[in-house]
């Protein structure tokens, strides 16, 4: 990586991926151009739904964009491309095979003989210092182990693109502390062919410290709205300055992508303009990220500290965040949290009042507004869930619809702003009479 | 100087063979010995057209029984494996074939018999048809589960490994053998299971039955029993049972036991869990040095078809989501429409052929059949319930009881039917009582297996928070047991109730004696004018019957299956 080379290894020219079609389509990712050179580590970094996961397989030829290319060493990808390689979150093994088996099988299909595969397969094991295990089966190791023997298969086929999915993030802490210093071994002992790597995180600190370059990707719908260069010597110290410094930014980019306000609170549905999506937020885990960020005296990044304290992964903080910030509770200042009055208030009120400030802010939303109005309307002031469902279709895709009415139904049937009978699935409007 | 001490361990004496392929060896020979001595003994008699009771000629019987329901069963697994596949890998034939095998499941079985012998009558010497014919019926009784189940194992494959297999450039039969057979291969084992005491149940009605004027009968077990009762011979009918269990025990312990097992190494999840299956023979041939050898002759044959199937990387349509049509595809798609449309313009031709007053007859024998139907559920529902919760929740009852009902079940319960028809036909409406027996006999297994797995599969904590809380009685049951169950049971009548309605052709219309005894109901209307040789009514009774058939799955089954599945799901 001292002499980097430039040659350009992937190249995305406008690739969108779009899913369903006429009213419930459901852009998964907008218009992404992108540029893997040979010699770098790029990690696609975002929160989940932000089709990070969409863009690799786009990238290995796995799957096929809707719309745009994909270019590998200057010719158009038709197809899986037989250069690269996938690490898989869940390790993709198969079960039934041993740990062999598993490396020798991608051997077979690039036509090596039994034997030859064999003999392939168990200096791969090695590398990777799994030796002893060859003939375990993959139920008999633990994660850090298997994603080993995932890592073992990937090389088999002497790739020049790696790609890792979310590869540590199914394993305990420590193994997939080791696991990274030891794909960084790989990559950086420059024996094997490979020319680039890509991997797609969700954990910014893991991000900077094994990626040249940060890719950072939003969602509705997917697409790339930052890259961080990360221009640090291996092996890097997550303790030193610079490391916090270059942590700090990817975390104002990620937090910081707050939209003004005549957008943010949306339409209601139906009408014309886009309806603002409820983040996928517990109003448990709410109330306890405005609690701790109520009682926290900052020493660091409040974010990084927030997570750390909460043991939150970013998967989980940034809808909270998302969802403070809509309720009016806190707001984003330079990738700072910061509670508002309303949000102090939240985090030091009883249990009751807490659900009167909930309900009140909720009544704001267009979307709650929305929600009643249609409860009101209704027979015996009761609608069906379908019904709703229904309603939201021409907005969100199906899926999408289901998830946001049951934000919807905890957040509302929290704040008492209505009632719901699971058995028939029905959404009722509480009167002062029941709750008596 | 000082010498390590060193160990050499013994280079371990491998023998040629071992103990274990001695016995096998022993156990392959003793086996051909005995189907060669029977094939010899058997008395001239058999070789004609009239069964013979006497005792001799009962393994000759059951050796063509098994062979008659092994072709079959071949059969059926071709079937599968080339329609299943189809299906899940063709969106567009996916539309027609899986609603396609929804229907066909229900459409009586009996029913495809005059069609059958007459089309086969058409191109083959009679006796040849005759047999086959048994065959396809058989085949229309193991087929169709097996085909759902490969069907929807290879849609739920997890798009993790389809993918691993797309980007390590598995051709299809590398992925075939890797990934679709493997992880279908339990399904496809307890449904062959399932297919085959299905297949005993049929193929004892499939060796006698009667067309028009003729009467035809095959050598073979089920032809032997009902040969017996018709003679009131109640020491053969004993004799011909006894065979049959010992053959359906044998073929248990030496061909399922070792699949299931075998078959156990390709669960999914990856966690260590206890087998709870086990088998002698497979521990037997685990150790066993032929079997290994056998194994790798497997290996090296998968290892020349790898090559013969080129290395050509298959496309995955789970993966790409883009789909292509081939000449081939609109071929089949017009000779479908073609032949469709052929068949609904015939079989409408033969609709109007039946008169008003036929069909006011089937409709009242519909209700009569759904009657039954209900009976003979809500009967086993009665005593399954109490007998597999008890079963479920203790292991040392369920110890006992267990083998017991392992073989009670295995008996086809038109084995005994013969036996019923004896005992009801004196009682005023004995054939009514007869006919709602047999369904249960035929079907409750299916609920109690179900209730037992249901039963077994409550969480400790539930059973323990039940116990802390002092209920007792009706009030465990009904915020425990029964809520628990309800998937379970759900699952369980489901299968039940179809099989109900498919044995009413057997068990609303007997011959026996020469004598004809029918009651109402769309079973004997199908049976009856299967033998007056009535092809419209047959067509009109068969339609009904399936319609109402899927109309009930659909409006009543799937609707509680959903509640089972989002209500009361234990997780």
């Amino acid at each position: 990586m001292q002499q980097k080379q430039t040659r350009p290894l992937v190249e995305l020219l406008g690739v969108t991926q779009r899913y369903g079609r006429g009213e419930r389509q459901f852009t998964a990712i907008q218009d992404v151009n992108l540029v893997i050179s040979e010699g770098e580590f790029v990690a696609l970094l975002g929160p989940s739904g932000c089709g990070k996961s969409t863009l690799l397989r786009i990238i290995t030829g796995l799957n096929r964009p809707t719309e745009g290319l994909v270019r590998y060493r200057g010719k158009t990808l038709n197809g899986v491309n037989p250069y690269a390689t996938i690490v898989f979150q869940t390790f993709a093994l198969f079960p039934w095979l041993t740990v062999e088996e598993n490396v020798a099988v991608a051997l077979r299909a690039r036509g090596f003989s039994r034997d030859e595969a064999r003999k392939r397969a168990v200096e791969l094991i090695d590398l990777v210092g799994l030796d002893g295990f060859e003939q375990a089966y993959p139920r008999e190791l633990s994660g850090g182990m298997r994603q080993k023997v995932g890592i073992a298969r990937a090389l088999a086929v002497d790739p020049e693109l790696l790609c890792l999915d979310e590869p540590f993030s199914a394993l305990d802490v420590l193994s997939a502390e080791t696991l990274r210093g030891e794909v960084l071994e790989l990559w950086t002992g420059g024996s094997l062919k490979i020319r680039a790597v890509l991997m797609v995180s969700h954990n910014i600190e893991e991000a900077v410290f094994m990626a040249d370059r940060i890719v950072v990707m939003d969602k509705n719908p997917g697409r790339i709205i930052a890259e961080v260069p990360v221009n640090l010597p291996h092996p890097r110290d997550r303790k030193s300055d610079a490391f916090a410094a270059i942590v700090s930014r990817v975390y104002a980019v990620l937090a910081g992508q707050t939209q003004p306000e005549a957008i943010e609170y949306g339409t209601e549905p139906g009408q014309n303009g886009q309806t603002r999506l409820l983040p996928p937020a517990s109003v448990t885990a709410l109330a306890g990220l405005l609690e701790q960020a109520n009682a926290t005296e900052y020493e660091r990044d409040p974010i990084v500290q927030l997570q750390d304290e909460l043991g939150l992964d970013l998967d989980q903080l940034l809808p909270l965040i998302e969802a403070a910030e809509l309720l009016g509770f806190a707001r984003i200042e330079n990738g700072n949290l910061i509670l508002t009055p309303l949000g102090e208030a939240f985090a030091e009120a009883s249990i009751q009042a807490r659900k009167e400030i909930f309900a009140s802010r909720l009544r704001r939303l267009p979307f709650f507004r929305w929600m009643l109005r249609m409860i009101a309307a209704a027979d015996n002031q009761s609608l069906r869930w379908e019904v709703l469902l229904t309603a939201l279709e021409p907005e969100f895709p199906p899926e999408v619809a289901e998830r946001q009415l049951d934000i919807a139904l905890e957040w509302g049937r929290y704040a008492e702003l209505f009632a719901y009978d699971d058995a028939e699935g029905r959404f009722f409007l509480e009167t002062p009479v029941a709750t008596a | 100087m000082f010498k390590p001490r060193t160990f050499t361990p013994d280079v371990p004496v491998r023998p040629l063979l071992t103990r274990a392929d001695l016995w096998l060896l022993l156990t392959i020979i003793g086996l051909l010995a005995l189907v060669v001595g029977i094939a010899e003994r058997a008395p001239a008699t058999v070789q004609g057209p009239e069964i013979s009771l006497s005792l001799s000629a009962l393994p000759f019987y059951a050796i063509r029984s098994v062979g008659r329901m092994a072709i079959a069963y071949a059969l059926s697994f071709l079937f599968t494996m080339v329609y299943g596949y189809i299906a899940a890998y063709n969106a567009r034939a996916e539309r027609i074939l899986i609603p396609l095998l929804d229907v066909l499941q229900s459409v009586p079985i009996l029913s495809f018999l005059p069609v059958v012998l007459l089309g086969l009558s058409a191109i083959l010497p009679e006796a040849w048809a005759v047999e086959l014919t048994a065959i396809v019926l058989i085949f229309t009784s193991q087929v169709w589960n097996m085909t759902f189940a490969w069907y929807q194992s290879l849609t739920t494959i997890p798009r993790e490994l389809r993918e691993a297999s797309s980007i390590f450039r598995f051709s299809r039969w590398q992925r075939f053998t890797t990934l679709e057979f493997p992880f279908g291969a339990l399904a496809l084992v307890w449904n062959s299971m399932m297919s085959w005491a299905g297949g005993w149940f049929f193929l004892i009605a499939a060796e006698i039955f009667t067309l028009g004027e003729r009467d035809f009968r095959l050598p073979g077990l089920g032809a032997f029993l009902q040969t017996a009762a018709d003679a009131g011979d109640l020491n053969s009918i004993v004799w011909g049972l006894l065979t049959l269990i010992v053959v359906i025990v044998l073929l248990d312990q030496l061909i399922w036991r070792p699949l299931l097992v075998w078959a156990g190494q390709f669960r999914i999840e990856l966690v260590e869990r206890d087998d709870e299956n086990r088998s002698w023979l497979y521990d037997l041939l685990s150790g066993s040095k032929l079997a290994a050898w056998f194994g790798h002759v497997i290996g090296r044959l998968n290892d020349t078809l790898l090559v013969w199937f080129g290395r050509r990387p298959a496309a995955d349509p789970y993966l790409s989501g883009t789909e292509k049509s081939s000449p081939i595809e609109w071929l089949a798609f017009v000779l479908s429409v073609v032949l469709i449309g052929w068949g609904v313009f015939s079989g409408g031709q033969l609709l109007l052929r039946v008169p008003l007053e036929q069909w006011a007859m089937i409709a009242l024998s519909v209700g009569a059949t759904m009657l039954r139907v209900v009976m003979a559920m809500i009967l086993a529902l009665l005593w399954t319930v109490p007998v597999g919760v008890l079963i479920g929740t203790r292991p040392a009852v369920a110890a006992v009881l267990q083998p017991v009902i392992q073989i009670a079940a295995s008996i086809p319960a038109t084995a005994l039917f013969p036996v019923l028809v004896l005992v009801f036909l004196t009682v005023p409406g004995g054939l009514n009582i007869a006919a709602v027996l047999l369904m249960l006999l035929g079907t409750q297994w299916y609920i109690l297996f179900n209730v037992i797995a249901g039963a077994s599969a409550i969480p400790q904590d539930l059973r323990f928070t039940t116990e802390l809380l002092q209920l007792r009685g009706w009030e465990r049951w009904q915020t425990l047991i029964l809520p628990a169950l309800f998937p379970s049971l759900v699952t369980g009548l489901i299968t039940a109730s179809g099989g109900a309605w498919n044995a009413s052709i057997v068990a609303e219309y007997v011959v026996f004696n020469q004598q004809t005894y029918q009651t109402i109901g769309i079973g004997a209307q199908i049976a009856a004018a299967t033998e007056a040789g009535d092809f419209a009514g047959l067509f009109a009774a068969t339609l009904v019957m399936v319609i109402v058939v899927v109309a009930i799955n659909r409006l009543f089954w799937r609707r509680l299956y959903r509640l089972a599945e989002t209500r009361y799901r234990m997780e």
